[in-house]
């Protein structure tokens, strides 16, 4: 099912939350509404979901005006940072209860609990109350809930924010492949923009209740449309009135061509690449990120004087 | 030494009292606590506080549970207020709830001179001493719920309401499970005020032997009769009672940890 957010627009008192945003989720994607903390992209996430009523906008679900309906009616799973565990049901009747609800068959909800189960890997947990869960295995449980009814669009707000970072990446790439197998039409909200980028295919960047850019994970990178989106989206460093992203910047042991002095700060090894800071007359710093090889051809020491130009740059019009 | 302080305290003030009624109760043994229970006007009032008791339980109950989800979940003008108002009956003497009362249903009353050219009696009647006793007994659910309300959260009612539950299902299935033990803990407390009400029942039901007098009513009857075995006795089933609700509290109570 396709979403379609138009001229949204969300206030809390004075302050703004969603700003006139407008955007399309195609049916069947992985979206993310990438934005830092304030930014709308929970709120915006909660009016899709009905559990926040827009000062003005439309929510298109499937092609229909679902505005005003109540999130009873929208037939969508959601995911809550906190696991929003129902405390007092077994993980099974937490699985069930929107099939309860619903009034389905025994058997056809003792069944679609165990396949649900084995999705979520908490087979032998069946039993078990949320509070003798570990973080993961809760959010696994809030996740097949979600599901369990067949939802039509999955929503899920910071899933991954409560957990550890080894736990966070695993559940990173397990949505992933879920979402791979079940094709369910999904938007996640993260202020994480590895997460974003590593999870989702298309990215939706929110900043201070504004849409800035909608579009792949790569466009983003190399195509940003604002200073904001080039800043949060992977490293970049103001060179000269522009700005660079690290391995955009070339380093030359001779001046010319408007190349900037520099000073090397630091060099640091990081695996098959480097990262040399480097700070200029001014005191500004700045990164440049090359290969190991090509730091040792160079013969870079730290405290070396440099000048760097930029390969690639951006301005933008603020 | 702090604990054998309160333990002190908590003898003279509450167990001394208590141990004493007990004594006096069976000084001459049993045949005249029975007598004294079987008499017919206390057996009356016996009844009369139960059945007052069994109308302003539930509808307290109800109103306690309403008016924290109101308190709690919505935002309306006057809240605060609100919530405020459920502390008054906290507040105010009895005997002052009782005085308001008799201004408002008597004979010349708002309520009182209507409801009198219809032909209900609310005054020395029993819907008087229900009316106080409710007015008593206010406060105890909602003081309860609604910390642990607030506590909850709402995010597990929001979930319910994405996954399909209706207003209803989510309150009878998330909410109401979630809150039990305080609704519970508010029904005993609610349940122990209004068996013990006194002041305001005091002076709305006339205190007609036989009619419009309750179990507390009755043991001040008696003692100004000097019939200090029915004081005693009457007094020791309200005191057992209490006992009997302090050890339900007590094994109840540990549940909640669990869950």
């Amino acid at each position: 099912m396709s979403i379609e957010i138009r001229h949204v627009t969300k206030r809390f008192g004075e302050a703004v939350a969603v700003d006139d945003v407008s955007l399309e989720v195609e049916t069947g994607s992985l979206t993310a509404l990438l934005g830092p903390s304030g930014s709308g992209k929970s709120t915006l996430l909660r009016i899709v979901a009905g559990l926040e009523t827009p000062d003005a906008g439309e929510v298109i679900l499937s092609g229909e005006d679902a505005t005003t309906l109540s999130p009873q009616k929208r037939n969508v799973g959601f995911v809550f940072q906190h696991y929003a565990a129902f405390k007092h049901m077994t993980v099974r009747n937490n699985i069930a209860f929107g099939l309860t609800i619903r009034k389905r068959p025994k058997n056809e909800i003792r069944e679609r609990v165990e396949e649900l189960l084995a999705l979520v890997q908490l087979q032998g947990f069946a039993d078990r109350y949320p509070a003798q869960l570990s973080g993961g295995q809760r959010q696994r449980m809030a996740l097949a809930r979600a599901l369990a009814a067949e939802p039509k669009v999955l929503l899920l707000d910071e899933p991954f924010g409560a957990l550890d970072a080894r736990v966070r990446a695993e559940l990173r790439d397990w949505l992933r492949r879920l979402h791979e197998e079940v094709h369910v039409t999904t938007v996640f909200v993260t202020h994480d923009q590895e997460e974003a980028m590593e999870v989702a295919d298309r990215v939706a960047v929110l900043n201070r209740g504004r849409l800035e850019q909608i579009g792949s994970p790569l466009d983003l990178y190399d195509e940003p449309a604002s200073e904001f989106v080039m800043r949060f989206v992977g490293d970049a460093h103001d060179l000269g009135g522009a700005l660079v992203r690290p391995h955009d910047v070339a380093l030359r042991r001779e001046p010319g061509d408007g190349a900037v002095e520099v000073a090397i700060e630091r060099i640091t090894v990081l695996g098959a690449d480097a990262r040399v800071e480097l700070v200029d007359g001014d005191g500004a710093r700045l990164a440049a990120r090359l290969r190991r090889d090509e730091v040792e051809e160079l013969d870079l020491e730290e405290g070396e004087i440099l000048w760097v130009r930029p390969e690639r740059e951006r301005v933008f019009s603020s | 030494m702090p604990r054998f302080v309160a333990l002190a305290y908590l003898t003279a003030v509450l167990l001394a009292p208590l141990t004493m009624v007990f004594w006096r109760t069976f000084q001459h043994g049993l045949a005249p606590v029975w007598g004294a229970l079987s008499n017919p006007e206390t057996v009356h009032a016996f009844k009369l506080t139960l059945i007052v008791t069994a109308i302003a339980v539930p509808v307290n109950t109800i109103f306690g549970v309403a008016v924290s989800l109101l308190i709690v979940r919505k935002r309306f003008p006057g809240k605060g207020v609100l919530n405020a108002f459920i502390d008054l009956p906290l507040a105010l003497s009895p005997v002052v709830v009782g005085l308001s009362l008799y201004l408002l249903y008597g004979r010349n009353g708002w309520f009182g001179s209507w409801l009198l050219g219809h032909g209900i009696q609310v005054l020395f009647a029993w819907p008087a001493i229900v009316l106080a006793t409710i007015f008593a007994s206010v406060p105890f659910v909602a003081r309860e719920v609604i910390p642990t309300l607030r506590e909850l959260g709402d995010e597990q009612e929001q979930a319910a309401s994405t996954l399909g539950a209706s207003g209803w299902q989510t309150f009878r299935r998330i909410t109401l499970p979630s809150i039990r033990w305080a609704v519970i803990y508010g029904v005993v407390l609610t349940t122990a005020r209004s068996l013990g009400e006194y002041g305001a029942v005091a002076i709305v039901s006339g205190r007609i032997v036989g009619r419009t007098e309750t179990a507390t009513l009755r043991v001040d009857d008696s003692y100004q009769n000097f019939d200090l075995t029915g004081a005693y006795s009457i007094s020791l089933v309200l005191a057992a009672t209490a006992v009997v609700v302090l050890i339900l509290m007590t094994v109840l109570k540990p549940k909640e940890q669990m869950a």
